[in-house]
């Protein structure tokens, strides 16, 4: 007996997002049903747990097939770019055929299902697997028509998966989307965990939903959640939080660590507002968001900052290089200081850590360099999903946030980050580069901020040792923002006043 | 019985339990009756060699396997009805009096 007594103990699945939904994962060592109506994607489901703990996480499994044959479950999951076949030859995976045998079956008195019972057992001693999938128990009731007989198996079956400590997931058919929850009422027998899988038409499309209808002794996400299942990522589950837009306004404005800023945004960032610094590799986005946090520091203000491109001692290299002390901040508590490569794990994870950082830390300021690069690690809908989990955390907490985020182009143009935030964002600032006579020169403008009056102008943009510095207005330029600067003919006044500079 | 030729039964059990016994006791006398000295049994207790369930497929126990002559079929349960296992075994109870050489 190796049961788990520590309820919180949660097997992370790897499956995308529904770590998230069930705040973890499955409860280790204890059986998760799973229900849902035929083609919902039990299957994938189960064949994705076994897979990813396989090669995610190095666990070993086993899958008890009870209605397909392995070959042609081997074969369907092949579509997904799995090669199981692979799994079984290194020995992290084995099947129990426990499908309907071709042979007729006689039925000629009492039985049971001990054959099964032992199989499983067996094997799981054998191999010392930590996974289990059973495809679908429902199946038993097919296949043997005494269903008192059948329960009571279920039952053992359930029960000796506990016994053995093996965290397992279990299908099972229903037949209404929204009715009772199992064929067979199974989930009487499993009930640690139930996981309901539906697939709705909807307006002419199918709508593929997941919901955690319980988990025994856990806390877990509220309510379905839309999810794909796409080769070979599998299932993806968007992590749409129940959250709404009904964050209060703040009127108060705090400093973005720059005068000239202040004054062009119309007195500073309100104090809830997020922030997009969208600008091209080398355009001075790290700078200023390293001006902003170091003056939430100067003002005593806590400041997180999220770095996915620069290492810890980099930042710290950088900020010195201005003369600004982050190591000091960092000590006095003020400044905490996260770095990660975006690649380091999934979207849901990040958005996970950076809540539970902004919970515990309690930061005023937010600052994450950069936000683009996250696009690197997700679908465009999942970063879209990710930026607005991000956004209405940040504003629900009253954390000033700013992003940046990398223009795919040296002039500027469209990015994926930009075209799914901006409209999420209160602020954006651009920063580009502007060649004017065949010098590179920094151009900034706000060119957008809710709720205030903001100047329109594009302004020069410096950087020296003292940090940023915003100059005058750009004469004579045009579409710098779209990326095209052109020379617009100078006034002749201006032409003399040139000629005579040189 | 020259179509037929010897039975060869396997009989899968999980343990020498009542209801085990009780498929050997059923088994043997349904044999004696219809097949005396024709047939061969082999008792496999899957608890002591759970790989040949594996092989077989077992699900169910007690299970008869009727390895020959073909087809093979399959018989769960005690084997306490008797008319089922000579059904499953393609033995017809009305051949029974005429099958005998």
């Amino acid at each position: 007996m190796r049961e788990s007594t520590n309820a919180l103990e949660k097997l992370p699945t790897g499956i995308e997002g529904f770590d998230h939904i069930t705040m973890g994962g499955l409860p280790k060592g204890r059986t998760c049903l799973v229900v849902g109506s035929s083609g919902s994607g039990k299957t994938i489901l189960g064949m994705e747990f076994i897979y990813r703990g396989i090669t995610n996480f190095g666990r070993k499994a086993i899958c008890v097939s009870m209605e397909e044959r392995i070959p042609d479950l081997v074969r369907n999951v092949q579509r997904m770019g799995w090669p199981l076949e692979d799994l079984v030859a290194n020995g992290s995976l084995r099947f129990i055929d426990a499908s309907p045998d071709p042979i007729p079956l006689e039925t000629a008195g009492n039985y049971d299902l001990s054959g099964l019972l032992i199989r499983i057992e067996h094997l799981v001693e054998q191999t010392g697997a930590e996974l289990l999938v059973l495809d679908s128990i429902g199946s038993l009731f097919d296949q043997f028509h005494d269903s008192s007989v059948v329960r009571n198996e279920i039952f053992r079956i359930i029960d000796a998966l506990r016994n053995m400590g093996i965290t397992s997931m279990v299908t099972a058919e229903r037949l209404d989307e929204y009715g009772r929850i199992s064929r067979h009422g199974v989930e009487e027998f499993v009930s640690d965990t139930v996981i309901i899988l539906r697939n709705v038409l909807k307006e002419e499309k199918c709508r593929r939903t997941i919901q955690v209808l319980k988990m025994r002794g856990d806390i877990h996400y509220k309510g379905e959640y839309p999810f794909t299942i796409n080769a070979p990522i599998g299932i993806s589950i968007l992590p749409l939080s129940a959250r709404e837009l009904k964050q209060s306004s703040s009127t108060t404005r705090i400093s973005f660590g720059n005068q000239t800023l202040d004054t062009m945004s119309g007195g500073g960032l309100f104090r809830d507002s997020i922030f997009l610094v969208s600008g091209p590799t080398g355009g001075g986005k790290t700078l200023l968001a390293t001006t902003f946090a170091a003056e939430g520091c100067r003002r005593g203000e806590k400041v997180l900052l999220l770095a996915y491109e620069e290492s810890h001692a980099q930042l710290l290299r950088n900020a010195q290089s201005w003369g600004l002390d982050f190591q000091k901040w960092e000590e006095d508590g003020l400044l905490r200081v996260i770095c990660q490569y975006p690649e380091s794990m999934g979207l849901e994870d990040h958005l996970l850590l950076i809540q539970r950082e902004i919970e515990s830390f309690r930061p005023r300021r937010l600052i994450m360099d950069s936000v683009s690069a996250m696009e690197r690690v997700a679908q465009v809908r999942f970063f879209r999903e990710f930026v607005i989990g991000l956004t209405s955390f940040a504003k629900q907490e009253e954390v000033c946030s700013l992003f940046t985020s990398t223009t795919p182009k040296l002039s500027g143009g469209d990015s994926i980050t930009e075209a799914h935030i901006s409209t999420i964002t209160d602020a954006i600032l651009l920063l580009r580069y502007v060649e004017i006579n065949g010098i590179l020169r920094r151009g900034v403008a706000i060119i957008k901020m809710r709720g205030s009056q903001h100047d329109k102008q594009i302004r020069e943009f410096t950087i020296d040792n003292n940090g940023l510095h915003i100059g005058k207005p750009f004469a004579n330029v045009q579409n710098i923002i779209l990326g095209i600067p052109t020379a617009s003919p100078p006034s002749e006044e201006e032409q003399l006043e040139t000629m005579f500079q040189e | 019985m020259a179509g037929h030729g010897r039975y060869l039964l396997k009989l899968y059990i999980a343990g020498y339990t009542s209801r085990s016994a009780r498929s050997i006791k059923n088994l043997r006398r349904v044999c004696d009756e219809v097949m005396a000295g024709m047939y061969e049994i082999a008792v496999i207790d899957i608890l002591d060699q759970p790989q040949l369930a594996e092989d077989e497929k077992i699900l169910a126990t007690p299970t008869l396997v009727k390895v020959l002559p073909p087809p093979m079929r399959r018989i769960i349960g005690d084997l306490s009805d008797r008319e089922k296992v000579l059904s499953g075994l393609d033995i017809l109870p009305f051949e029974v009096p005429f099958s005998q050489e």
